[in-house]
């Protein structure tokens, strides 16, 4: 698939975000959190949230009517992520003001905006899971991916913020991130050579002739077409593996290291720039079937 | 709005359907073309046209991107002064300033030299009118492209059963059990051939592909037999001397039917040696080509006329006669002939097994043999015989430029016709059949100028530009035999070339032999590009000078409605029609488009309005014509004939009161009559409301066995058709190569070549089909270039004329060259890498894609594709040219022939024999740029009266100027520009 | 109920494309439409087609097969690309099983595309919405058209007839004669999106000719006769 950046910055904002809630307020389920980190969290959240939102939209050739997009829920993942999303977002800022107001923020907000949170993670992993056709993503590994990617870069994110105003908590979000980012990156290290351990898609399934000598001459048209661009990332192998190794080392391993030697802001950074290639890595590793109809130029 | 114009305008419309005649090839299919706003937005296939019936194929549903490319000319162009010529610097003028010019220089030709004044066209399909015009202009100097592309399919079997394949004839595949197709490429015969290898499939049909690639229709072919280009007259004389050694043949056929029975005079040295023999008593029949041929009395032992009514022929051995000549049955000439063509021996020409071809021998004799039909028809001969039925052999043929386009095509093509004859399917149910107004004789009555006086300053040419040569005597050349046509047609160089030689008269006119000309008109002929052969030479032969400062073809005027490579190098452009803005006649005189049962032809008229500045090149030749006060086009009072063509196409008569003009159907005052009749002046309104077409259904006694068909060839000859009244009895052997062979070793009486060419006439007039390698071979080093390069037109492209189409180019962008795997991998090229494709002449670099539907010693590309940077108002850096090619440019025009050149063509006729060409393949460095050669420097944009090219995108039909797609690639841009848009903006 | 498909005869499909472009005509100035072309007349050139004809080469010299596959929506019958829009606008008509896209609703998010296995569906770069095959919805029910001509447009130009158009749940139909009797595939059925559209195989036809079919009782002109030999002996004497 045609890695696109909207896409990709959507999610990994947004999944930060939700992931910097999460771990905000489950630490606070167990520890003291001050006031200010908790402020923070919500409208740093908020704000990812937005900038998400703000990507997403030109992934879209008709954002005007993007709020028909509510309309089908019944059916579509997409639909109820794009409920789920402003769903959660009211929610903290719910929780945020009545924080910001009140002095604590209210349990029950903080469960309802955490709940919804966790239904935002896996309507964005079933938006890719539920394509059966793909199999790098159906899978129940990409829904806990983007769960467990999210908490991960939002510890971190949550360490960061913590070493700005709550010294005293930087240490835990630290460890907490440590081990995050630990199962992170064997699972997404997992699934990584899970997808490129699958068998290719057969050119004799996809046009009914049975050999074992197949090839594609010609696509119907020489110049390219919606077909050949939305599909496939356009890149030599090497540079998508490249970019597989950027997103293992600047998304988990050089965090990992930043993190122990307590760096959470610059760890953030190069997590988040290392999440982008992982992110992109996601989009170009999925080898979707109608590639085989799209195979040869003659 | 002049009167000329008038018809034009009256006929379009602005909103509504109207029925016309595709010209996306030259298929012309029905069409029914839906016009709103004054834009055309939809065209169908007409589902009454018997060509079509309703389909239409890629190019024809693209229509509407031809009509509206931005490749237009628009306006008469003249070469600025002071640039120069091949820079596209050009002015325009006005139609008067356009005519006078032509009128001043073509008057003074006339008037001194009239074949300093050459007329070549391209995709014409009006050549019953512009050939009419170089005859009235006194200039032999006239062809279409036929010498280029495929006269050999042509003269091959018109000299042999007097019709050919496509619009002539072809296989009856309604009612045809086995079907070979051979050299046969994609878009040949078109959408008619689809329906029926698709309703013949459907039938329990077998079909048989021979070609060297498998592409197109051989896709659905049964099998797929491989075969080396070149060497298919290997196989079908190998094919025949099984068919005979098994006596799988129709001997019946064959004996009544042609002259495979008549007497050849074999006595060693006689001055007739070689000639059929004549009976004195026998019937003439036409005293301007005498029947009295002669057979042998099997039973009775004795020398009678052909034809003797209840004698048995013999067809083998040898006889003496009377007065002590000995003869033998052509039949017998030709079984000798066959002796050592074993399938052992086409194996090695062709590459197919030995098993195979002998088997293939069977399939055809056996099923001719087995599934005889037979129609309850009855017809009587020319002989008077009554027959109760009609036979039929259901194995049918079809081939085309993969056997012509070689320099041994014609014999090839002749052993074809051998081939189909000996089966006993020639104009037969199942088989092979005619066309109108085919048959004709063999050869048709059209003769070229037979000397210098036919030539006269101020006067009609002699004779007809192009024709059939049958004698020595026919030839256009003078006393010491040297040719009169500036591409040396009819000369000892290529006696039978009854299509001219396109492909020469660029280098011929350039070198000044035979002799230097003034002007070259060239219309729809893109003879700068791929319409020629050693192209980048011609190029410059095109702007060579002479020491006088003088273009060496002074003078070029190049009529075409786009903007092709040709055009870049005119000093006169005359901007022309679409089809969908012009009358046309698709005419029996000509190439029209007649089904089996009966004529068929047809016309165009406009649908849309031209742009303003153009005029149809017929109205440009009627105007011309009259003010070059051309009897044809001018009254005797000096005023104008034809107020246009439409007018032109209903009034003229190939006689005073010959009643026999351009369009067959609704003649006569009150449009009752058919084929011949007074002009009627609502003739063109009857083919409007009739789909622009005219069928006349034969009754079924006059469908079949025309050759012989007494009831056929009568009517045949009342209607015009035909001139004479006389069988056309099929040529197995030929007495007219014959002829020139007896010229050639000094035993004929009247005309000889001269000394250098009489080996050569000597060598190839063989009267008997005979196998040659390609002449190339013989001046090639066959080790260092092993390979054969062939083109092949794709069905979504028509030469060179569809890369300004916006949707046929997304098809068709650039060429690859096919090469077999193995043969890549040998020579070291990748699929999909850079390579060089070479020849003795010359070297193109170009993309590999491997294919396995390529046999290994051949190498194929698409016709045309690859374009000059800038032609056709594309980008300079569009893909046609960057990465597309011409495979033109390594194939040559000439070859050596002692201490000169000779046409590289075809000895007999002067077909092209640019399938010929012998290649070796070799990988680009990788340090060369990864972009096609030659390159040449891009054609400018900037052509006056040509629109500028919208870039971004278009959509039609909303969106098709440069500032409608200005508009739409800026609201591209951004997703937020919708908050910049009115509303409801795109549509 | 009613399911409209085309049935694709490959035995008789030439790859020449009449499908494509007489597609893009109709569609362009239609409901549908307009198609956009991008760089019409550059380097690059590409557009919004809803039928593409693929081509393959199958097996070794010289047993290649040469297939043309034309490629448009399969019109499936458990579309996979309606449930995914999150707005509707991708939708299966209940009275003819055709999918169609509401071009007012789309907002081009291409989530259909990514669930079609068949890459049927193309977004058009100028009206930015996603387009694809529409059985010429347009014509099938326009009363406007003589009977016989309300069917797709590549139906009525295929020179080779191998398209056919018909309700494929109508037993009774050519379309679904074709696919009963020919052995009627679809593309990827494992897939699960129950295609509409079928196509036909390729067939074979074979002759079989036995030796003693060859062999003939009076031959004139038999090889075991010399045949350099001037002066064959006549029929007679060869008995």
């Amino acid at each position: 698939m045609r890695p696109a950046f909207s896409v990709i910055f959507l999610t990994t904002l947004i999944g930060a975000g939700q992931g910097l809630f999460l771990v905000v307020f489950g630490v606070a389920l167990y520890e003291s959190v001050p006031r200010s980190l908790l402020l923070t969290t919500g409208v740093v959240t908020m704000l990812l949230l937005a900038a998400g939102l703000f990507a997403s939209f030109f992934h879209l050739g008709h954002p005007e009517r993007a709020w028909r997009a509510v309309t089908r829920w019944r059916t579509s993942w997409l639909s109820r992520e794009v409920i789920a999303l402003p769903l959660f977002g009211v929610a903290v800022l719910l929780w945020t003001v009545h924080g910001w107001w009140q002095g604590t923020p209210s349990p029950t907000l903080g469960w309802v905006a955490a709940l919804l949170a966790m239904v935002l993670y896996v309507c964005t992993g079933m938006i890719y899971a539920a394509i059966k056709i793909l199999r790098e993503w159906s899978h129940p590994m990409t829904v806990f991916n983007f769960i467990i990617i999210g908490l991960a870069s939002g510890a971190v994110l949550a360490a960061a913020l913590a070493g700005f105003v709550a010294e005293e908590l930087k240490g835990v979000f630290e460890k907490l991130a440590l081990w995050l980012l630990g199962v992170a990156l064997a699972s997404r290290g997992y699934t990584m050579w899970r997808n490129a351990s699958l068998p290719p898609w057969s050119t004799a399934r996809a046009i009914n002739v049975h050999h074992n000598r197949i090839r594609q001459i010609g696509q119907g048209a020489m110049g390219g077409s919606f077909n050949t661009r939305e599909f496939f990332h356009g890149q030599p192998e090497e540079r998508v593996k490249q970019v597989r190794w950027v997103a293992l080392g600047a998304g988990f391993v050089a965090p990992l290291l930043l993190l122990a030697f307590e760096s959470p802001a610059l760890a953030f950074l190069i997590h988040y720039a290392g999440l982008v290639a992982e992110r992109w890595y996601f989009f170009a590793e999925a080898k979707h079937p109608q590639n085989l109809y799209y195979q040869s130029v003659g | 709005m002049n009167e000329v114009d008038s018809d034009y305008l009256a006929s379009a419309i602005t909103d509504g359907v109207k029925k016309t005649t595709c010209y996306m090839c030259a298929c012309r299919c029905g069409i029914v073309v839906h016009v709103k706003n004054g834009k055309v937005r939809y065209i169908e296939g007409n589902p009454d046209h018997p060509l079509n019936a309703g389909v239409i194929c890629a190019k024809g549903g693209s229509g509407i991107m031809k009509e509206y490319s931005p490749a237009r000319l628009t306006q008469p162009l003249r070469r600025k002064e002071g640039a120069e010529r091949g820079m596209a610097q050009f002015e325009p003028i006005s139609w008067e300033e356009a005519f006078s010019l032509l009128t001043e220089r073509l008057a003074r030709i006339r008037a001194t030299d009239p074949k300093q004044f050459a007329l070549f066209t391209g995709r014409d399909q009006m050549q019953a009118l512009t050939g009419l015009f170089a005859r009235e202009f006194g200039t032999p100097n006239y062809a279409a492209h036929g010498g280029f592309c495929s006269v050999n399919m042509a003269a091959g079997m018109i000299y042999t059963i007097g019709g050919s394949f496509w619009e002539f004839g072809g296989p009856d595949l309604e009612r045809a059990k086995l079907f070979v197709m051979i050299g046969t490429a994609e878009d040949h015969h078109s959408n008619p051939l689809k329906r029926h290898i698709a309703a013949f499939k459907r039938r329990g049909g077998r079909f048989i592909a021979i070609n060297p690639v498998r592409t197109g229709y051989a896709a659905i072919a049964d099998e797929w037999i491989p075969i080396r280009p070149g060497s298919d007259g290997a196989l079908f004389l190998a094919l025949m001397r099984e068919l005979i050694a098994k006596n799988l043949y129709d001997r019946e056929f064959l004996s009544e039917f042609t002259n495979a029975a008549y007497l050849v005079d074999v006595t060693p040295g006689s001055a007739e040696e070689g000639l059929l023999v004549r009976h004195p008593e026998g019937d003439p029949i036409n005293p301007l080509r005498p029947h009295n041929f002669s057979w042998w009395d099997a039973e009775k032992e004795q020398w009678v006329p052909d034809h003797t009514p209840g004698v048995r022929p013999l067809l083998e051995g040898e006889r003496t006669l009377p007065d002590g000549r000995r003869v033998k049955p052509a039949f017998q000439l030709l079984w000798e002939s066959l002796a050592d063509c074993t399938p052992e021996w086409a194996s090695e020409q062709t590459g197919i097994p030995a098993a195979r071809i002998v088997k293939l021998a069977h399939e055809m004799g056996v099923v001719a043999r087995d599934f005889q039909i037979e129609l309850p028809i009855a017809w009587t001969d020319w002989w008077g015989r009554k027959h109760e039925r009609v036979i039929g052999r259901p194995v049918a043929f079809h081939a085309m430029r993969g056997l012509a386009a070689h320099s041994n095509g014609f014999q090839t093509i002749r052993a074809l016709a051998l081939l189909m004859t000996l089966l006993g399917t020639i104009d037969r149910p199942g088989g092979f059949r005619h066309r109108a107004p085919y048959p004709r004789a063999v050869p048709p009555n059209a003769r070229p100028p037979k000397g210098p006086e036919a030539i006269q300053p101020g006067a009609p040419l002699k004779g007809a530009p192009l024709g059939w040569v049958e004698f020595p005597e026919d030839l256009a050349v003078d006393e010491a035999g040297n040719p009169l046509r500036i591409d040396k047609g009819f000369s000892w160089e290529h006696p039978l070339s009854a299509h001219g030689l396109m492909h020469n008269v660029i280098t011929n006119a350039w070198r000044g032999d035979p002799y230097p000309i003034d002007t070259l008109l060239l219309f729809m002929a893109n003879m700068a590009w791929n319409s020629t052969m050693n192209t980048t030479e011609v190029r410059k032969m095109l702007t060579d000078k002479r020491a006088d400062g003088e273009y060496k073809i002074p003078f070029l005027v190049v009529c075409d409605a786009f903007y092709s490579e040709t055009v870049a190098f005119a000093d006169l452009v005359l901007p022309d029609t679409t089809y969908l803005e012009r009358f046309d006649c698709l005419s029996m005189l000509d190439r029209p488009i007649s089904e089996f049962d009966g004529p068929v032809d047809a016309c165009r008229v406009p649908v849309v309005a031209p742009p303003p500045g153009v005029k149809p090149f017929q109205e440009v030749l009627l105007e011309l014509g009259w003010r070059l006060r051309l009897n044809a086009f001018t009254n005797p009072d000096g005023s104008r004939k034809y107020r246009n063509y439409p007018d032109f196409i209903v009034r003229f008569e190939t006689a005073p009161n010959s009643g026999i003009g351009f369009l067959a159907g609704w003649r006569g005052e009150n449009g009752t009559l058919a084929m011949r009749g007074a002009p009627n002046p609502e003739q063109w309104k009857r083919y409007e409301e009739h789909g622009c077409f005219f069928h006349y259904e034969l009754p079924p006694g006059l469908r079949y066995m025309r050759n012989w068909n007494r009831d056929y060839l009568k009517w045949a000859q009342e209607v015009g058709l035909r001139r004479d009244f006389d069988p056309i009895v099929i040529h197995v052997y030929s007495e007219i190569l014959q002829r020139f062979r007896l010229a050639a070793e000094g035993r004929w009486p009247g005309r000889q070549p001269p000394a250098e060419l009489r080996e050569r006439v000597r060598r190839f007039f063989a009267p008997l089909p005979f196998w040659y390698p390609p002449l190339e071979d013989e001046h090639t080093d066959r080790e260092r270039y092993p390979l054969r390069a062939l083109t092949q037109r794709p069905m979504a492209m028509y030469h060179s004329w569809d890369s300004q189409n916006a949707w046929l180019r997304q098809i068709h962008t650039y060429n690859f060259l096919y090469v077999h795997p193995q043969t890549a991998q040998a020579a070291g090229v990748e699929d999909g890498g850079w390579m060089w494709v070479e020849s003795r002449w010359g070297k193109v670099r170009c993309l590999c894609r491997y294919s396995d539907a390529v046999e290994p010693g051949t190498v194929w590309t698409w016709n045309a594709i690859g374009k000059a940077a800038g032609a056709w108002n594309l980008a300079p850096d569009a893909n046609e040219s960057q990465q597309g090619f011409l495979l033109n440019h390594l194939i040559r025009e000439e070859l050596p022939f002692g201490e000169r050149t000779i046409s590289n063509s075809d000895p007999i006729t002067g077909q092209a024999g640019w399938y010929d060409v012998r290649v070796r393949i070799y990988p680009a460095d990788p340090t060369e740029p990864p972009q096609s050669w030659p390159q040449f420097a891009p054609m400018p944009a900037e052509i006056p009266g040509m629109a500028k090219r919208p870039g971004g995108v278009i959509a039609y039909p909303t969106v098709m100027s440069v500032e409608e797609a200005a508009a739409m690639q800026e609201s591209m841009k951004s997703p937020w520009a919708f908050l910049f848009q009115k509303q409801g903006a795109s549509r | 109920m009613t399911q409209f498909a085309l049935v694709i005869d490959l035995n008789v499909c030439v790859g020449c494309h009449a499908c494509v472009t007489n597609c893009k005509q109709w569609n362009t100035s239609g409901n549908a439409g307009p198609l956009a072309d991008v760089n019409p007349y550059e380097a690059d050139p590409r557009g919004t087609f809803f039928n593409r004809v693929l081509h393959y080469e199958v097996g070794t010299y010289p047993e290649t097969e040469t297939v043309y596959l034309p490629k448009s929506c399969m019109h499936c019958e458990e579309a996979p690309c309606v449930p995914v829009c999150p707005t509707g606008a991708s939708y299966k008509r209940e009275e003819d099983g055709i999918v169609l896209v509401d071009y007012d609703k789309c907002i081009g998010c291409k989530y259909c595309s990514w669930a079609c296995p068949y890459g049927a569906r193309e977004y058009d770069e100028a009206r930015r919405v996603m387009t694809k095959c529409t059985l010429c919805v347009d014509r099938l029910y326009d009363p406007t058209l003589p009977e016989e001509r309300r069917k797709p447009s590549c139906v009525l130009a295929c020179p080779a007839g191998a398209r056919i158009f018909g309700d494929i749940h109508d037993p009774d139909s050519e379309a679904s004669r074709l696919i009963r009797e020919q052995g009627g595939f679809t593309l990827m059925p494992e897939l699960g999106a129950r295609p509409a559209n079928h196509y036909l195989p390729r067939k074979k036809r074979e002759l079989a000719i036995s030796e003693e079919q060859v062999e003939r009782v009076h031959s004139p002109t038999a090889l075991r006769s010399a045949p350099h030999a001037v002066g064959l002996k006549p029929i007679e004497e060869e008995l």
